[in-house]
């Protein structure tokens, strides 16, 4: 998984900020909604527009249970493999198919409601700025520079006695 | 890197490899106290208000024969009150059958469809224009029952093909055919206002408790699980002494003002004419009094009896509080200068001094509240309807919000520790968060958001009216009584033709709660002012 790009060191460990900056807000979300049982997001989908029998059907009596326990697990591992520089790869497409998922249910389009959102958006919103870093960060991983990989490579190269 | 370096952790590698474990184990304390404490502080505060709502008014097996239901008024509301019995107009049918299609997220037809079987047969129906009467024939009848026409109530009501009658005729004939009917042994659904005088309330009232057969008046948000919910909210003290309670009437459009569309079929040959005017004062022929009865005094109620009739009953169905002691009105004609001669604005002011709901404070410090009715078809911007107690307010429509006041004496300990916050609810329920399915117009949206049009029960939405005409057919079949009776019928009558008398009068009007009766009016005949059609008597 190492990278062929050629970064100065500032460059990587600027992508290395991000990477802990990101994976701080997954984590945290994903632990807060964890220890708070009430949490669902059911008014989130359930007012979606866009397709909506989709979300309709997602956000249903028979589904939403799974439906937040699969977004807390996802919005963890996108957390823990970003914090600890592990699977880093793996988070990235989980985190960017949990942000997509967010922005289709309600997106920055002109007409469409706004929901839960503070500022202004056209068509661009926070959402697809972060699956954006994420997409980033999956194309450069810094992993094994900054992170758990970095031991998972020592420890699994062939030693030399 | 080197071979070297692969072989040989260093420190470094070490504090680089496993920097990232501390901000995990930060940020995962950071979230779970935050969860933690947020599950907490929601507990303690459900804990505290323990709301759960009131059982919805009892409604047994709809088993047995059929109940012969004979239809008295087909015009705008007769064919709703069919559709909540289980029968569809034809033309109704095939609209809803397109309109789904057009949009699949219309499910006005498929609820209808879902609706459970109240085993009723219409058998029968009365109304004064050829054509509605004839739309009802050809709509219901069946090969098992074809439905009759009457030519007029008194037939119908003595005809021994029917059980039960919905009455949905204009105001001035609901307690003249009710009356008919209990005489004649017939159960009895009316719409609102259940009368249009003063006289007529107290008749109707000796010809219900003379009678052994089932009464209800037409309030259906008695069925709405909002208002269960705020019965019980109300019974727990938990809105502290409520002073003040505001309800309005906001609509803006010609639907909204009565401006219903005139037939074109409509003429002396099609209408009953002589029949339509009854009680009131005779006048040739006019189709708008006949669609747009509801503009003039001698047919109609005004906004007292046409919309505060509902708002006066949705409060109080939940606190129970009965007749005002006072009320004063004021308003005018100044949005809708068409002819009428009922106000288009209106304010009504009901005083309940005696009154109270409980409190948190010592004893005798509050008692009395105002309830402020608010009307205008003028505008429609959304005012709801806020109950406004010392600990907290509370918003009822088809959902229920709960916000605590920051001055509240209960809550006080909850609020300065933060737990409880005044701009957050501390209650909601919503039963459809974030759908306005099958709202097609802005009227109906208005009756929508009070809790007219459905309701919920068990996660499905229902039609209110079904709910209450259920109710009624259950106390027929299984006995019980229903919960909008004669006591709930009078209490909103007397109520609103206090308001209509304030207006027309511009006077405060009394009521003698040991007498029972509106205290009289020097120089004034209190009926002949209500029926007067004219818009102020001097
Ligand atoms: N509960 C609710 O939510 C609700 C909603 C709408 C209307 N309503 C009530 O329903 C009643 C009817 O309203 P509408 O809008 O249907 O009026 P409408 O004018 O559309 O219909 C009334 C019908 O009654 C017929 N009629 C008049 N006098 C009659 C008589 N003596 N015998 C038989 N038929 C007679 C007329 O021919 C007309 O077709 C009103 O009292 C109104 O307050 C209640």
């Amino acid at each position: 998984m190492e990278t062929d790009i050629n970064l100065s060191k500032i460059g990587r460990n600027s992508l290395v900020l991000l990477r802990i900056l990101i994976g701080w807000h997954f984590l945290y979300e994903g632990v807060l909604k964890l220890y708070n049982p009430a949490w669902t997001s059911k008014a989130y989908l359930s007012s979606a527009e866009l397709l909506r029998p989709l979300f309709q059907w997602l956000s249903s009596d028979a589904m939403i249970h799974l439906v937040d326990n699969l977004n807390i697990f996802s919005l963890m591992v996108v957390g823990l493999s970003l914090l600890l520089g592990l699977f880093e790869r793996i988070g990235s497409v989980f985190g960017i198919c949990l942000l997509l998922i967010y922005y289709i249910a309600h997106p920055a389009l002109p007409g469409a409601s706004q929901v839960g959102t503070e500022g202004s958006y056209w068509i661009i919103n926070k959402n697809l700025i972060e699956a954006t870093a994420l997409f980033v960060l999956y194309h450069i991983p810094t992993g094994s520079y900054f992170g758990l990989n970095l031991l998972r490579k020592i420890l699994l190269a062939p030693q030399t006695k | 890197m080197s071979e070297n370096k692969k072989n040989n952790w260093s420190r470094r590698d070490l504090l680089k490899g496993i920097a990232g474990v501390p901000i995990v184990g930060s940020v995962w304390w950071a979230g779970a106290s935050k969860g933690i404490n947020n599950t907490q502080a929601r507990d303690s505060i459900l804990k505290t208000l323990n709301i759960n709502a009131s059982p919805p008014p009892p409604s047994g097996p709809m088993a047995g024969d059929p109940i012969r239901i004979g239809i008295i008024g087909f015009g705008i509301r007769g064919p709703q009150l069919c559709r909540a019995l289980g029968f569809g107009q034809k033309s109704w049918l095939t609209s809803m059958t397109e309109a789904a299609k057009k949009n699949p997220k219309d499910t006005r037809l498929s609820s209808f469809l879902e609706q459970e079987h109240l085993n009723v047969h219409i058998t029968a129906v009365c109304d004064l224009f050829d054509v509605r009467a004839q739309d009802a024939i050809d709509s219901f009848s069946t090969d098992e029952v074809k439905v009759q026409r009457f030519g007029t109530h008194q037939e119908l009501v003595e005809s021994n093909i029917v059980d039960a009658v919905v009455i949905a005729t204009p105001d001035h004939w609901h307690a003249p055919i009710a009356i008919a009917a209990l005489q004649a042994g017939k159960h009895v659904y009316v719409e609102k206002p259940m009368t249009h005088n003063i006289k007529e309330t107290y008749a109707l009232k000796d010809a219900v408790e003379a009678s052994n057969v089932v009464f209800q008046v037409g309030h259906q948000h008695r069925q709405t699980q909002s208002f269960l919910t705020a019965q019980d909210v109300v019974n727990k003290n938990i809105l502290g002494h409520v002073s003040l309670i505001q309800a309005n009437t906001n609509r803006n459009d010609d639907n909204g003002a009565w401006q219903y569309p005139i037939h074109e079929k409509a003429n002396p040959n099609t209408v009953d004419w002589k029949q339509f005017i009854g009680n009131a004062p005779m006048v040739p022929f006019n189709s708008e009094h006949f669609f747009r009865w509801r503009k003039w005094w001698a047919y109609g109620s005004g906004l007292s009896g046409d919309l505060m009739s509902h708002d006066y009953d949705r409060v109080n169905c939940i606190l129970k509080m009965g007749i005002p002691s006072s009320v004063v009105a004021s308003g005018g004609i100044y949005t809708h200068r068409d002819g009428r001669n009922v106000p288009d604005v209106m304010q009504v002011n009901m005083e309940f001094p005696d009154f109270s709901t409980g409190s948190s404070q010592v004893a005798g410090k509050e008692k009395g509240m105002t309830m402020v009715y608010s009307a205008t078809l003028g505008n429609q911007y959304g005012r709801t309807t806020a109950f406004m107690g010392h600990d907290a307010t509370m918003e009822v429509g088809n959902s229920l919000t709960i916000y605590a006041d920051s001055k509240s004496t209960k809550f006080k300990e909850k609020l300065i520790s933060e737990e409880m916050d005044s701009n957050i609810p501390i209650y909601q329920y919503d039963p459809a968060s974030g759908s306005v399915d099958g709202v097609t117009s802005a009227t109906a949206k208005y009756f929508a958001d009070k809790g007219l049009l459905w309701t919920y029960r068990d996660g499905k939405r229902v039609d209110s009216t079904h709910l209450h005409l259920r109710e009624w057919l259950s106390c027929i079949r299984n006995g019980g009584i229903p919960s909008c009776n004669i006591k709930e019928g009078f209490e909103e009558a007397i109520s609103s033709h206090m308001g209509g008398l304030s207006y027309k009068l511009g006077r405060r009007i009394d009521w003698d709660k040991t007498k029972q009766e509106i205290v009289r009016v020097e120089g004034y005949n209190l009926d002949e002012v209500l029926l007067e059609n004219k818009e102020k008597i001097t």
